[in-house]
């Protein structure tokens, strides 16, 4: 089941990337969508040479797709029990941080402040413990959302079954988000050392589940920094291709958060600079046309605000990476994700957009579509 | 003199028994602001501004759109962008109409995320149950001919044709079918979707198509509101000229002062 982006393949479109000249950056421009030969160029370091064309090719795409327009959504932490031992994460089993799981109570809480804010279209998410987030609390969690108001809910957790997956789409769920975060098998499954997500293979197959469940929506992508940049950049480009290929009605989101500290500040050998990944988000922009580009809160606001709208058509503003953030006091406080970069307000996100002659937008989504057709 | 039979008053667009002066509608996605959107929309001229269900919050009243779209002023034609299935768009008509909203409604059914084609099937089904249930339907279709008939025949009040991909701007790539369409038509041919330039709406009415839709076209232009204008131009053009009588193309060159009186 899982797409053919390892091996000769791949070396050959590395090969692609290493060997592109300036003379292919332009003339990938000249035919948008770009081919795979075209992605290749417009990720090379040849790329920045022409970065101000490319910038505007990737403007005027989003623009004339999506209108000028960014979405938000927020993250809404439900859990950070974690059996997986992933060395990037402050969730892992070894980390000693405060561990919480919110009540249904608290739930609704948090969920409430968000929609206070303006926020319809929510992520949830929670580290990997059946002990302590089982299927039935998170599908409690989706419906519990859609009552309140929210349009549009999207879950980023332990992968699942196709059962599993279908009864989330039938509690209401709209998206899942599964982040291979390396397609580098080797570093794989050296920074996922233990627990289930240790299971690459399985892993990589999730995002078929969740199409063949019937989810809408379903997120890709990378965790740049512990793969090779171009390796993972083209083995994500292929992914993106293969479930557009095999599943036509599901809609593909891609993000592709960088590494900025590790738990116990550990050694990143492959940091990706500002450069590169706004070289990678232009070129998946200019790749994929139609996909929805999501930026975290994990960068600067700086870089944010000049890639609103440039590739990037939905963020998040505002966010807290533990359970209970938006509404408990921080002497409750639990352990969170990781450290967030861009600090300000919905409001101020908003009117950044804002000054960038963009519309934000808080509801692209109605709870009458629903998730399972 | 020759009487001006584009004259909105004495050729007005009638869609279910309502007339209309203006043969462009407009669509309020995409925007910058409200603002702009409403400068648009008032320089095109539109009367029928179509708002997609998914978009606006009808639980807040700060939504721009139902803020800047005033339902004196404009007939607002609700959208079920977004719906893969006709149960979907069913579900989004009806809720929106017991919310107030309208009973008409521009049917969209989209199962493909990425061309946003419409799906002939899944439509049809939305169609007929829309339809029974009392409300005015404005299906957006391929640009199929006898898929436009049988939607007439069980009481679409229009048919809305796609020129291209919605939001390409390729202007009108169906034209044959769409000829065809026309041709038979028993209920407004509306061309909708793909349309990028003023020079597409005219060429869509120049046809005889009965009005045109745009949206991405005005929404994406530097300026919006003379992009408007330049739109209910074209849009104008483009009928009178139909009206006024086009001259067929022909293979080879026609004097246009023939020399009378040769004898050979």
């Amino acid at each position: 089941m899982a797409p053919k982006i390892q091996g000769e393949p791949l070396d050959r479109a590395v090969e692609a990337v290493f060997n592109a000249t300036l003379r292919d950056v332009r003339s990938a421009l000249e035919k948008i969508p770009v081919s795979s030969a075209g992605f290749a160029a417009l990720i090379s370091p040849e790329a920045d040479k022409i970065a101000g064309r490319i910038e505007k090719a990737a403007h005027d795409l989003t623009a004339q797709r999506f209108g000028h327009t960014v979405n938000l959504y927020i993250p809404l932490y439900i859990s950070n029990y974690c059996v997986n031992n992933c060395s990037y994460c402050w969730f892992g089993r070894g980390n000693s941080i405060t561990r919480k799981t919110l009540s249904h109570d608290q739930v609704a809480r948090e969920g409430a402040r968000l929609l206070e804010d303006g926020y319809k279209s929510v992520l949830l998410v929670a580290g990997e413990d059946p002990k302590h987030i089982s299927v039935s609390y998170i599908s409690d969690c989706i419906t519990q959302m859609k009552k309140l108001g929210f349009v549009f809910v999207g879950l980023e957790a332990q992968t699942m079954s196709v059962d599993q997956y279908r009864r989330l789409g039938e509690a209401g769920l709209d998206s899942v988000t599964v982040y291979q975060e390396t397609y580098d098998r080797e570093i794989y499954h050296r920074v996922h050392p233990t627990g289930p997500k240790h299971d690459y293979d399985r892993r990589l197959d999730t995002a078929d589940r969740v199409a063949q469940a019937g989810i809408r929506n379903v997120g890709l992508g990378v965790l740049l920094g512990l793969g090779d940049f171009t390796r993972d950049a083209l083995a994500l480009a292929s992914h993106v291709k293969y479930m557009q290929n095999r599943y036509w009605q599901t809609m593909v989101s891609v993000s592709v958060p960088r590494i900025h500290s590790w738990p116990g500040g550990g050694y990143m050998e492959n940091r990706v600079s500002d450069t590169q990944l706004a070289r990678l988000t232009m070129a998946m922009r200019l790749a994929f046309p139609d996909i929805i580009l999501t930026l975290s809160t994990r960068e600067s606001p700086g870089l944010r605000d000049r890639l609103f709208g440039v590739g990037i058509n939905q963020v998040s503003a505002g966010s807290k990476t533990h359970p209970g953030g938006y509404t408990e006091t921080s002497e409750d406080a639990a352990g969170e994700q990781f450290p967030v970069v861009d600090n300000r307000s919905p409001a101020e996100v908003t009117e950044a957009i804002r000054q960038k002659g963009l519309e934000w937008v808080w509801k692209d989504w109605d709870v009458n579509l629903k998730p399972v057709g | 003199m020759v009487p001006n039979n584009s004259d909105p008053v004495t050729d007005p667009l009638i869609i279910a028994g309502r007339s209309f002066r203006s043969r462009l509608l407009a669509g309020t996605g995409k925007f910058r602001s409200g603002l702009e959107m409403t400068q648009s929309l008032e320089s095109s001229g539109a009367q029928i501004v179509t708002v997609s269900l998914r978009r606006v919050d009808l639980d807040n009243p700060e939504d721009h759109i139902l803020k800047f779209v005033d339902p004196d002023k404009y007939l607002i034609l609700p959208n079920t962008s977004g719906a893969r299935n006709a149960g979907e768009a069913v579900n989004l008509a009806t809720l929106a109409r017991e919310s107030g909203v309208s009973d008409w409604v521009k049917l969209e059914v989209t199962p493909d995320p990425r061309y946003l084609l419409p799906d002939p099937v899944e439509t049809f089904k939305a169609a007929e149950i829309l339809v029974k249930d009392g409300f005015k339907v404005l299906p957006y279709i391929p640009a199929d001919p006898v898929l436009a008939r049988r939607l007439a025949d069980i009481g679409s009040v229009t048919v809305m044709p796609l020129g291209s991909p919605i939001g390409s701007n390729r202007g009108i790539k169906t034209r044959d079918s769409i000829a065809i369409i026309i041709e038979q038509a028993t209920v407004p041919v509306i061309v909708d979707a793909g349309l990028g330039a003023p020079s597409h709406a005219a060429e869509a009415m120049e046809m005889g198509a009965d009005a045109v839709l745009v949206n991405t076209a005005l929404a994406v232009a530097d300026d919006t509101a003379a992009m408007g204008a330049a739109f209910r131009k074209g849009v104008e053009a483009g009928r009178e000229a139909y009206l006024a009588g086009l001259g067929k193309p022909l293979a080879t060159a026609q004097a246009s002062s023939p020399v009378a009186g040769l004898p050979w």
